[in-house]
């Protein structure tokens, strides 16, 4: 396997290479990265279908606007993990912080712990399952995709979200405006139960809850009693 | 006899305001609309150039060059931008305004050398095609944006506000979100879309740098990288944003139009375009980046005179919007079919407007077809008939720029110089710290 080391190359020369030799090498399917050491945007706009384990912390952005390759994180990481990501995988066998996923529009965004504020802000087609809570105003404006939280949801869950559907294991500290509890069908099980499958997370998905948009701020109405 | 009608009208409730009441009380609901400020603001009719005499000699009109190229984006960008003259076209969504309009823009700038730019809502294949040199915006929204067409694009403008709503997000009425408008911002069909008017993925100057590398290390660090924001604290933001490493600062003053915007923001948040553009300079200069980032102003830009005097205040270049639109034929009483004008007075009227006092781009009703995504009113506007007069009207700015240049003793309209203005009011000399004409006195600077 091949091994780029952030302690001899630089994020710059790192991304250059995945960007452009990486897609021209025949065989490389699978390579680590060693020292991350939390720098920001490691295996940011890649465009390759291979398998990237970072062996260690990630800052900002870690698989930003990700298409085709699959990334494991080795550790926690910061803001915007596979933030706008297009298709993929992203795994982060640790924590991440603020703006896990954001506005991403496929693939999927694994957090094996806890994650922070704004999770999935803006989502517009991603699946994000998160093994332990997340924090407040998180699925803020989500437009579409799913959000899978095994553990706690913060304040203001799903405000003035759109299409997207959020399924919570645990407590709900509150919902945003706009985003309402909603019975489970067969197709939420199944749903659920697919993409625990996909996280490799055990739960039975009878103990989820859905969390949808009411549809009450699609258009202005001066009678809705809500802030625009 | 009849009684004599005493018309006072109060200064405080005057007809505007009534209006306003009025419609406030019936809706419950804030305004939105197009366009600008409306209310009279220092603006740069109020300074005017000192041309060569005999201090300082003038250079021939029709025989001396005047260059007009203008290169943006050195700081930083393996792949900087040169542009034939220094008059770009604004970003203006598609959404906001039609397939069609997008093919026109992105033609006439690519005929006069310029560019354009996306907006809120991604890019269209239209724009990519008929423009050499194409900016794509990142907007809180980051409706349509995806790192395909990020790196197609020529240059990345990280949008943190708009002179017409500084603090506020976009806006896109039902009207306007039709099928392929919805598609590409994977909204439901028909939604009164509100945008956010924070990026979603980063808060502050220190996490704007680290967003501008992300952008920078997705597309291996080719690309210009401009910040735009409204003006407001215009110093301290154009510091925050040379900081953060931008190659290029927009500075897009309170007059900038917009397609739906509250009219308190519009009217009532923002600084106007000649303070902003000189604490830009300022905040420039203070850090000794002047030439290394390049700085464009918007806002109320409607003439050769009004670029020619930003310049001369230290921009690099322009962008214009509501002139680019006026060019295509808003607030035209006609459109043009197969080479007919036909009236369209009727449905200014249906909008309960006039042609020359038109706002209503919200509406998605445009009555020359040019905000719009209506299919038949689309057609009002050909992109060949439209392309043809956003390039005359760039062709005569910059003619009237390079005469004023000319006039002026430049043989490079970057060469305009501060010196080479005065002004005619002591607001307009405070705000641009021009001194008033006849005197060498700049309010606040020095003393009468
Ligand atoms: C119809 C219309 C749509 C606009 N859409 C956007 C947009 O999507 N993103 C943006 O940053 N600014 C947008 N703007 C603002 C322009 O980019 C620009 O800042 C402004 O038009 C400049 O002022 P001017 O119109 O007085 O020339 C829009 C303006 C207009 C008139
Ligand atoms: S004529 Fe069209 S573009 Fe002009 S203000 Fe009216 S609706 Fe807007």
């Amino acid at each position: 396997m091949e091994s780029l080391d952030l302690h001899k190359i630089s994020v710059r020369e790192l991304n250059q290479y995945l960007h452009k030799e990486l897609p021209n090498k025949n065989g490389v399917k699978k390579l680590e990265i060693l020292n991350p050491d939390g720098m920001h945007s490691i295996a940011a706009g890649m465009d390759a279908p291979v398998d990237i384990d970072i062996k260690g912390h990630g800052g900002y952005y870690v698989g930003g606007m990700n298409k085709h390759a699959n990334i494991t994180v080795h550790g926690n990481v910061g803001w915007g993990v596979a933030e706008n990501m297009m298709s993929g995988t992203v795994r982060v066998k640790g924590f991440a912080s603020s703006a896990a996923g954001a506005t991403g529009r496929g693939g999927t965004l694994i957090i094996e712990g806890d994650t922070s504020l704004r999770c999935g802000i803006s989502m517009k087609g991603i699946d994000i399952v998160v093994g332990g809570s997340i924090g407040n105003f998180s699925g803020f404006m989500a437009q579409a995709g799913r959000m899978v939280i095994c553990g706690d949801a913060g304040d203001g869950l799903g405000d003035s979200m759109y299409e997207a559907v959020f399924y919570v294991r645990g407590k709900i500290k509150s919902l945003g405006a706009d985003a309402q509890e909603e019975p489970m069908t067969d197709a939420d099980y199944a749903a659920v139960k697919e993409l625990l499958g996909r996280a490799g997370f055990k739960h039975d998905p009878k103990e989820f809850k859905r969390v949808a948009g009411a549809k009450k701020l699609y258009n202005w109405n001066a009678d809705a009693n809500q802030e625009y | 006899m009849t009684k004599k009608l005493v018309l006072e009208e109060s200064a405080g409730f005057d007809q505007k305001v009534i209006e306003y009441v009025h419609r406030a009380s019936a809706t419950g609901l804030y305004e939105i609309r197009g366009m600008g400020a409306k209310r009279h603001l220092p603006s740069f009719d109020d300074l005017v150039f000192l041309a060569g005499s005999a201090s300082r000699y003038p250079l021939e009109g029709y025989r001396e060059k005047c260059t007009t190229t203008t290169v943006l984006g050195t700081r930083f960008a393996k792949k900087p931008i040169e542009l034939a003259i220094p008059i770009t076209i604004a970003g203006m969504s598609f959404g906001a305004l039609s397939g069609r309009v997008k093919e026109a823009l992105g033609r006439a700038a690519t005929e006069m050398g310029t560019s354009t730019t996306t907006g809120d809502g991604g890019m269209t294949p239209e724009e990519r095609q008929s423009s050499k040199t194409l900016v794509y915006q990142c907007l809180p929204s980051r409706y349509g944006f995806n790192p395909d067409d990020l790196r197609k694009a020529d240059a990345i403008e990280l949008v943190i506000g708009q002179g017409a709503k500084p603090g506020g997000g976009g806006m896109l009425l039902g009207q306007k979100v039709t099928k392929r408008v919805a598609g590409m911002r994977t909204l439901p069909i028909g939604v009164d879309q509100r945008s956010a008017c924070r990026h979603p993925d980063w808060t502050g100057p220190d996490d704007l740098a680290i967003k501008v590398a992300e952008l920078r290390e997705i597309t291996d660090w080719e690309k210009p990288i401009y910040i735009k924001v409204g003006a407001t604290r215009t110093f301290n933001d154009v510091k925050l944003a040379v900081h953060a490493g931008a190659d290029v600062i927009v500075v897009d003053g309170m007059q900038g139009g917009t397609a739906a915007t509250q009219t308190v923001f519009i009217e009532h948040i923002g600084i106007p375009t000649l303070a902003a553009l000189r604490q830009a300079v300022d905040a420039l200069e203070d850090m000794n980046m002047r030439g290394k980032v390049q700085l464009i102003v918007s806002g109320g830009i409607r003439t050769g005179a009004d670029v020619a005097k930003a310049l001369a205040m230290g921009a690099d270049a322009v962008a214009i919007g509501q002139g680019i639109l006026l060019s295509l034929g808003c607030n035209s009483s006609s459109y043009l079919h197969e080479g007919a004008h036909i009236d369209a007075t009727a449905d200014y009227n249906a909008l309960g407007t006039a042609p020359g006092y038109c706002h209503h781009c919200q509406t998605g009703k445009c009555p020359v077809g040019v905000t719009t995504q209506d299919e038949e009113l689309e057609l009002r506007l050909e992109p060949l008939t439209g392309a043809k007069r956003v390039k005359n009207y760039l062709k005569t700015l910059n003619m009237e720029l390079t005469t004023v240049a000319r006039a002026c003793g430049k043989s490079n309209v970057h060469h305009l110089e501060r010196e080479d203005l005065v002004a005619l009011t002591l607001e307009a000399a405070a705000m641009a710290r021009i001194p008033l004409a006849g005197t060498d006195w700049i309010p606040g600077v020095s003393r009468f």
